[in-house]
């Protein structure tokens, strides 16, 4: 056994430590934290290569990519914390295209004074989130701000992934007659971070239903090839999203309160709260609008799935040149669902 | 939800809207007015116009506190918070009330004010115990429901000494502007207004004040009204009562609300808002204009705490845009499609007048549940 220390490097002190300015100067702390938290965690053959970008083989069929920026307040929430939720964010924005997600780059802003030992939780839940999904993060980068000029940390990630011939997912594809489907409950990731908001200081037993969904997605593929749309409700919830859809195909849609999934537990915060679960964000779930001929099947196909087991059919796309959604109250009237106006809560994702 | 699914049940619901039209007389037609901006949401959030007879009208009162919230006072808020530069706490609805200038609190949040939303007048209370070296501002509005928190808050100060948290007090009051709208659809009145047959009372206030705060102007102007919860099978069994009453030519205040509304209200409520506010002379409303003996002020014993007096601040009063009708809207004289702004100029996103600026509003309301109807009504014609 060598006496000679490795490299006479004092090891990152994950326990005690702080980010500091040095963390993101370019120099040896910088390569240091690179080394021993960012590459140690997301080991893989690109990483690897040292390189500042990764060198990545030619997929087959078209590519997607997307990026999405995390900036979530609290960090760590019932049920997940900012680390997997910038993975399965991303991951998301690229299967909801109907592709199969392949690759991540992480990019972290990091506030001066950070604790390191959060840090290492957060890069922890990342790595394992990217791990079960299969998608490497195979690229990344470290900033630093200074003190008071951030929020502990924000994470950005983009993902590559390759459609197969075929798919033709795309936002503009609901016609009318298609039918509506959701993979699960609504509003769960809002209410379980809107728990923790410092001033309303109620307990719940709500978790965040942050998820990857590619799998889920492509169980649905393999069922229904066209599907006409994907989307996941995530800020502004699914009434925002279906308006995004309505706008974008040039349709309407009418769905049925009855019959929108919803835990006890979400009905009952929204409830105290004042605020409509259908404005609520969701971090885990899916909006699939397809042919109806094809509903049940699609629809058998998302109940069989671990992340669709309380989907539910949930309306009917519709001809209306305002391109309103409007629903069905369980009460026996009829509204508009709008679009979400000003910000139900801020920072949830 | 139990105790909560049980008020919005849909077969019900039916069962009260048959109930309602056959009750109903065809040769006459029945306009009711809900007073509260938390029974206009629910109108419109269930769809419970959808379940009426063609002949009985709901007219959209002004009960909605951010929305009667004057220009003035929310330019007085935010030169609270830009220019004395005190933490203001709000309630969240607050916070998008345009005012002067294109500017709103949101605004002045951007603009480096320290804009502070709280869920509760005791959270605005806290912030000032945390921060002893800030001067705290609660910008407290609303009716009697959310007065006697105020008032406590105000207690505990003073029991505290703090030196640094005052009130900025708009807290208004449910029966005169009720009054004001009696007033002014009866015949001869100086203002053009509906006249109203019947009124949908309060759910929350009528909890603090109690259903007797009614009976004066029951008895003078002889309109029916009836307190009922903010649950949309309230709404509709207030109605049906409110429609029995017309028919029998009675006009009494009827409480559907019992398992929260008494006749005397909440007297201990009472007795703390008594002991730290008074009436003020008049006061302006948003869409309504000055109303005599309709809000409170801080009495003189707890003027420590009076945000007016501690910063001097003076009132102007602004008028609201020319082409908003939200008066003739609050009146029930026009509906939201009536005027020239409403989804043009005038959205919830950006509102010029007061109807807009609350989901609780009536232009809001229906801009956001029921504006479809207008489109539906123009291809049918």
């Amino acid at each position: 056994m060598s006496t000679v220390r490795k490299a006479y490097v004092r090891p990152l002190d994950l326990k005690n430590g702080r980010v500091d300015m040095t963390h993101g100067s370019g120099g040896r702390a910088m390569a240091q934290l690179i080394d021993e938290l960012f590459a140690t965690s997301f080991d893989n053959e690109w990483l690897r290569q040292g390189n500042d970008g990764a060198l990545l083989p030619t997929a087959p069929g078209r590519l997607v990519m997307a990026t999405d920026a995390h900036v979530v307040s609290p960090l760590f929430f019932p049920g997940g914390d900012i680390g997997c939720l910038a993975v399965h964010g991303t991951i998301n924005d690229v299967a909801m295209l109907g592709a199969t997600p392949l690759y991540l780059a992480a990019s972290f802003i990091l506030e001066e004074g950070f604790p390191l030992a959060d840090l290492a939780r957060i890069v922890a839940s990342m790595a394992s989130a990217a791990r079960d999904a299969g998608v490497p993060v195979v690229t990344g980068d470290t900033k630093v701000v200074e003190r008071g000029h951030g929020d502990g940390v924000f994470i950005t990630t983009t993902g590559v992934g390759s459609v197969a011939d075929g798919v033709r997912v795309s936002g503009d594809r609901a016609r009318p007659g298609d039918a509506i489907l959701v993979s699960g409950t609504l509003g769960d990731h809002g209410v379980a971070i809107m728990s923790l908001r410092e001033n309303l200081g109620f307990a719940t037993v709500v978790e965040s239903d942050t998820a990857a969904l590619h799998g889920l997605v492509a169980a649905l593929l393999a069922v229904e090839p066209d599907l006409h749309v994907l989307r996941d409700p995530t800020r502004g919830g699914l009434a925002t999203t279906l308006n995004e859809i309505a706008r974008q195909s040039g349709v309407g849609m009418l769905i049925e309160e009855a019959r929108l999934p919803l835990r006890e537990a979400v009905s009952a915060a929204c409830e105290l709260l004042g605020l409509d679960p259908l404005y609520v964000a969701n971090e885990g779930k899916l909006i699939c609008i397809c042919a109806a001929a094809s509903a049940d099947a699609v629809l058998a196909a998302m109940r069989a799935h671990p992340l669709g087991r309380d989907a539910a059919r949930i309306g009917t796309v519709i001809d209306d040149a305002q391109h309103f959604v409007q629903m069905e109250t369980a009460f026996g009237g009829r509204r508009i669902v709008d679009w979400l106006n000003g910000e139900q809560l801020p920072r949830i994702c | 939800m139990k105790y909560i699914d049980e008020f919005r049940d849909g077969p019900t619901a039916r069962a009260l809207g048959a109930a309602i039209a056959r009750a109903a007389q065809s040769e006459r037609s029945y306009r009711i007015m809900e007073f509260c901006g938390g029974h206009t949401h629910a109108i419109s959030r269930y769809g419970i116009a959808d379940l009426l007879p063609a002949n009985l009208r709901l007219i959209h009162g002004p009960g909605c506190p951010v929305c009667v919230l004057p220009i003035g006072r929310v330019d007085s808020a935010i030169e609270l918070a830009l220019q004395h530069g005190v933490i203001l706490c709000a309630y969240g609805d607050c916070l998008r009330v345009p005012a002067s200038a294109q500017m709103s609190l949101q605004k002045a949040k951007a603009r480096g004010a320290d804009v502070r939303m709280v869920h509760s007048a005791a959270d605005a209370l806290k912030t000032a115990l945390d921060n002893p070296q800030r001067q705290v501002v609660f910008f407290a509005i609303g009716f009697e429901t959310t007065t006697p928190p105020t008032a406590v808050v105000i207690e505990q100060a003073s029991r505290l000494a703090l030196q640094n948290f005052t009130v900025f007090c708009n807290h208004v009051l449910t029966p005169p502007a009720i009054a004001h709208l009696l007033a002014a659809s009866a015949p001869g009145a100086a203002l053009p207004a509906v006249e109203l047959d019947a009124f949908i009372g309060p759910a929350h206030v009528s909890t603090v004040i109690g259903s007797q705060a009614y009976e004066p102007f029951v008895a003078r102007y002889r309109k029916p009204v009836v307190i009922a919860g903010f649950e949309p099978l309230d709404v509709m069994q207030a109605i049906l009562m409110l429609v029995q009453q017309l028919n029998a030519g009675r006009a009494e205040v009827e409480n559907q609300y019992t398992r929260a509304v008494t006749r005397s209200g909440n007297l201990k409520a009472q007795r703390i808002v008594a002991e730290v506010f008074e009436l003020r002379s008049r006061f302006e409303w948003r869409g309504l204009g000055e109303l005599p003996a309709s809000a409170l002020r801080i009495r003189e014993r707890y003027a420590a705490f009076d945000a007016e007096q501690r910063f001097g601040l003076l009132y102007r009063p602004v008028a609201d845009n020319r082409a908003c009708e939200c008066g003739a809207i609050l009146r029930g004289l026009k509906q939201p499609r009536d005027c020239k702004v409403f989804g043009t100029a005038c959205t919830p996103e950006n509102p010029l007048g007061s109807c807009m600026v609350s989901s609780e509003g009536a232009c809001a309301a229906h801009y956001s549940y029921g504006r479809y109807r207008d489109f539906a009504a123009q291809e049918s014609a």
